[in-house]
């Protein structure tokens, strides 16, 4: 009874600290396709573009992949402009035949930086042995009487802490900064932000650099916990989109609260039915929310206001 | 006869009511104006009718039958068909085809369903740019297509919205014939117009909204002559 | 008159070739631009004419290959048997899926694409006991020559054919394209958006399953990572329909004959042989800035351009 109890809440603070780092990368994806209005189906590869950078940090110069933090974001945010500049934008003024151009684009975009991370690392499996990655607290420590032993990986909980402050952070950038409120008028209706004088082109580039540094944060985040493989990449695409629709497409805070939800249901998955099942299980939750609720979590918050 | 009962009809976007407790008949074999300013709501009316909208309160009947809250494509199959005030052309596709496509409804054959698209065009004037792609077709023409492709589902029933909006006088004149040909042909039609003259010309009877209410219903003469009306639209049109 | 006579005569040309006596590796080129043409019209059909562009037919694929696989594996069937059974078992999940997510507007239906070829494949790899996992499948080819699996996938493919142009040319195909150009517009027509996308979804996915079957007989080995591969089936059959053109008859034929080509000779690249699915990558992303249409859809544009350059120099 009591080992049931803990294997449960052993699994959902596990699933708990994952779906803290799900969501930030949910919210990138989110407030690319809110302001750009397409699906960025290349997030994954560049979380993992991220995470080779902090990981050759780590490797060659002995930079812990947190303080890389400070480096490959900001990278990441420039490669971001680069992408929707020379490649996204002139999609966006391409006739075609084919609706999501764009998306089939970024595909394509994913394809070729997965494949050049596979040419130029292989596709070994790669991770930073930091020498505190076994460090871990135990809820006996804090209490001898408890009934039910809970660990907490240090570096789980630290890469968890910071992603919300991350999130944090760039909730005061989108809600006190002028750029960030251009970029909030840019997603909720275009026309009128280009009435107001924002400069809507500019604002979909830092968007899309944006976004991209905050899944290179979410790369930083993973690698000490996490192993890396260029086919990683899809993988967690796959993840973005599927906490994406959890959340309700451009809600940020569906975003977070679809990154929570995913992470904890994974987290069942792998221990009540089997480690490998864990995408299937993502693939249910998303199945069942395309049925059951369409609009993700974001609907359930809006019929709540306007039923007052 | 009734053939389309709006009763009670409401449609409230968040706090906006673009509808509110909109009541009226159309009678079969009429021509219905509606009209009323811009943001007054006729257009959402219409998307309630055809099924874009499921109204928030209220009840659009067809020949007796609730339709509310019916699928767009099955409220087309019972007999209503509609044009857009942004027009929809399919761009893609030649002015046969966007036609043929639309013939296909009670046509399954493609013999019978060109029969059709045929007459269609030639009654709408169409005929010589069938084969042009529809996306090349100047604004007159492609407003044109919008009736054209609502009248090859074979309606007992048509909506138009806005059709005469930036024609020319001798386009006018055309769509006007057009629209008298399409009540010879025994079809009940509603119209949103603001072109004074055109619907005075055409109409049978106007309905009035302003606000998402209705303000006024009767005959050309007695809308006209309606104060409230000529303050809530004629004059602003005077002004404008 | 003349239209109904290019595809015989096409025919025709094809079904002449092996009679030349063309080598073995010739021959396999064939038939994989063959295999690759059939998938590519099926994915048009849906993408090109319907425009619900898929990214998970290597769902279909793969469950056709599989098909065949497994009825070898479990029954001692012959896998030629998987063409039949592929059939039911495709359709249905198709018209699962398409009962799912085509009745939501938005990018549901591009994103479940995306997810259901890569569930399949892991699916397919942790059911070991079933499918004997990434350890992939056997079974023996009925024959050494290449010649019968020539008349076999051209059959298949003229089949294809043959159904995909019925299609364009009757209703289905006007209510494809009317949902691809404005699915207001089609709603307003009378036309039950959701039903019509879901037959192109059901029809495209079956003849993709056929061409998936057909792999497993022809290569006599499968492989989750590879029947389900989003790099190598998904991606592929999108880029042949774009290399040839996007809503065209013939397009599907010229970009797998392009592209089979083209994978074959960049694999065959000393240094850059491992990059070829790069070269894809890069590929993709040029056609869709500058032949969004692709050669056949594109065509107009491409010899005006071309004509023009002609004329300055
Ligand atoms: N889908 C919608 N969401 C929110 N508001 C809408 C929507 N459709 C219409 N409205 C609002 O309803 C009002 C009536 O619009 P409409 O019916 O288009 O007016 P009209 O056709 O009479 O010019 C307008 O204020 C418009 O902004
Ligand atoms: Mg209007």
């Amino acid at each position: 009874m009591w080992v049931q109890a803990e294997v449960f809440l052993q699994t959902l603070v596990a699933g708990i600290l994952l779906g803290g780092l799900y969501a930030l990368i949910g919210i990138g994806m989110t407030l690319i396709l809110g302001v750009m209005k397409i699906i960025n189906l290349t997030h994954g590869q560049l979380m993992m573009v991220a995470m080779y950078i902090a990981f050759w940090l780590f490797t060659l110069f002995g930079i812990d992949p947190y303080v890389s933090l400070l480096i490959a974001p900001p990278l990441m945010f420039a490669f971001g402009m680069l992408i929707q500049k020379a490649l996204v934008n002139p999609v966006l003024r391409v006739e075609s035949i084919l609706p999501h151009n764009q998306v089939i684009l970024t595909v394509g975009i994913g394809l070729v930086l997965q494949n050049v991370a596979t040419i130029l690392f292989t596709s070994d499996y790669r991770s930073t042995p930091v020498d505190y990655a076994s460090t871990a607290f135990y809820l006996s420590d804090l209490w001898a009487g408890t009934p039910v032993e809970i660990s907490l990986s240090l570096p789980w909980a630290v890469s968890f802490l910071l992603s919300v402050v991350i999130t944090v952070l760039l909730w005061f950038f989108l809600a006190h900064t002028d750029t960030g409120k251009s970029i909030r008028a840019t997603a909720q209706d275009k026309d009128a932000a280009l009435i107001m004088g924002v400069n809507v082109g500019l604002m979909r580039v830092i968007t899309f650099g944006l976004g991209s540094a905050l899944v290179a944060c979410a790369g930083c985040l993973f690698i000490p916990i996490y192993y890396l493989f260029p086919a990683l990449g899809s993988q967690f695409t796959l993840i973005a989109f599927v906490i994406t629709i959890l959340g309700g497409l451009g809600s940020t805070l569906g975003a977070i609260l679809g990154g929570l939800i995913l992470g904890v249901f994974e987290s069942m998955t792998a221990t009540y039915v089997g480690m490998g099942w864990a995408p299937v299980g993502r693939f249910v939750i998303f199945v069942a929310a395309l049925v059951f609720l369409p609009g993700g979590v974001a609907s359930l918050l809006k019929t709540r206001k306007l039923s007052k | 006869m009734s053939m389309l009962e709006i009763r009670k009809l409401s449609m409230f976007f968040g706090g906006l009511a673009a509808l509110h407790d909109v009541n009226f008949d159309v009678r079969q074999g009429e021509i219905l104006a509606l009209i009323g300013p811009n943001g007054a709501g006729k257009t959402t009316l219409f998307n309630c009718v055809n099924g874009f909208y499921n109204p928030s309160e209220g009840q659009v009947l067809f020949k007796g039958q609730p339709i509310s809250g019916l699928k767009p494509h099955k409220v087309c199959q019972m007999g209503i068909a509609r044009t857009f005030q942004v027009v929809k052309p399919l761009s893609r596709m030649s002015v046969f085809d966007n036609v043929l496509a639309s013939a296909f409804l009670r046509n399954p054959t493609r013999k019978g369903a060109q029969d059709v698209a045929d007459e269609v065009l030639h009654f709408t004037g169409l005929w010589d740019d069938r084969d042009q792609l529809s996306k090349g077709l100047p604004l007159g023409k492609r407003k044109r297509l919008e009736i054209a492709r609502a009248l090859a589902t074979q309606p007992e029933f048509l909506l138009l919205d806005e059709s005469f909006a930036g024609l020319n006088p001798a386009e006018l004149d055309v769509s006007i014939d057009i629209i008298r040909g399409i009540k010879q042909q025994g079809i009940t039609v509603m119209i949103i117009e603001h072109h004074m003259k055109v619907i005075m010309a055409i109409s049978d009877r106007i309905v009035v909204l302003n606000f998402g209410q209705k303000i006024a219903e009767g005959s050309p003469a007695e809308i006209s002559a309606d104060r409230q009306v000529v303050e809530a639209y004629l004059g602003e049109e005077h002004g404008a | 008159m003349k239209n109904n006579l290019v595809p015989l005569v096409v025919l025709a040309v094809l079904a002449g070739l092996p009679l030349l006596g063309l080598n073995s590796y010739v021959m396999h080129i064939l038939i994989l631009s063959i295999m690759w043409t059939l998938a590519g019209m099926a994915w048009n059909l849906l993408g090109g004419y319907c425009g619900q562009v898929s990214f998970g037919h290597a769902a279909f694929f793969g469950m056709g290959a599989y098909s065949a696989g497994l009825i070898h594996l479990h029954l001692g069937l012959s896998p030629w048997w998987g063409f039949l059974v592929s059939l039911p078992l495709v359709a249905l999940v198709a018209l699962a899926m398409g009962s799912v997510v085509l009745r939501l507007r938005g990018p549901y239906f591009v994103l479940a694409t995306l997810a259901i070829g890569e569930v399949l494949r892991i699916t397919c790899e942790n059911l070991t006991d079933f499918t004997k996992g990434t350890l992939g499948i056997m079974i023996t080819r009925t024959w050494v020559e290449k010649t019968q699996y020539y008349y076999i996938i051209l059959g298949l493919a003229l089949l294809g054919f043959m159904v995909c142009r019925a299609i364009v040319h009757s209703r289905w195909g006007y209510y494809f394209v009317a949902i691809r150009e404005d699915q207001d517009a089609a709603e307003s027509m009378g036309i039950d958006t959701t039903r019509y996308k879901t037959i192109a979804l059901t029809v495209s996915a079956m003849l993709t399953g056929l061409a998936g079957a057909f792999y497993t007989n022809y290569m006599g080995y499968i492989d989750p990572g590879v029947v389900f591969s989003l790099g190598e089936i998904s991606i592929l059959i999108i880029m042949v329909v774009m290399v040839g053109g996007v809503a065209t008859q013939w397009g599907p034929a010229l970009g797998a004959g392009i592209m089979v080509i083209l994978a074959e000779y960049i694999r065959s690249l000393p240094l850059i042989g491992v990059a070829y699915q790069t070269m894809f990558g890069v590929l993709l992303i040029v056609i869709i800035i500058y032949l969004p249409n692709g050669l056949v859809g594109d065509w107009p544009v491409l010899r005006r351009k071309l004509l023009r350059r002609g004329a300055t120099a």
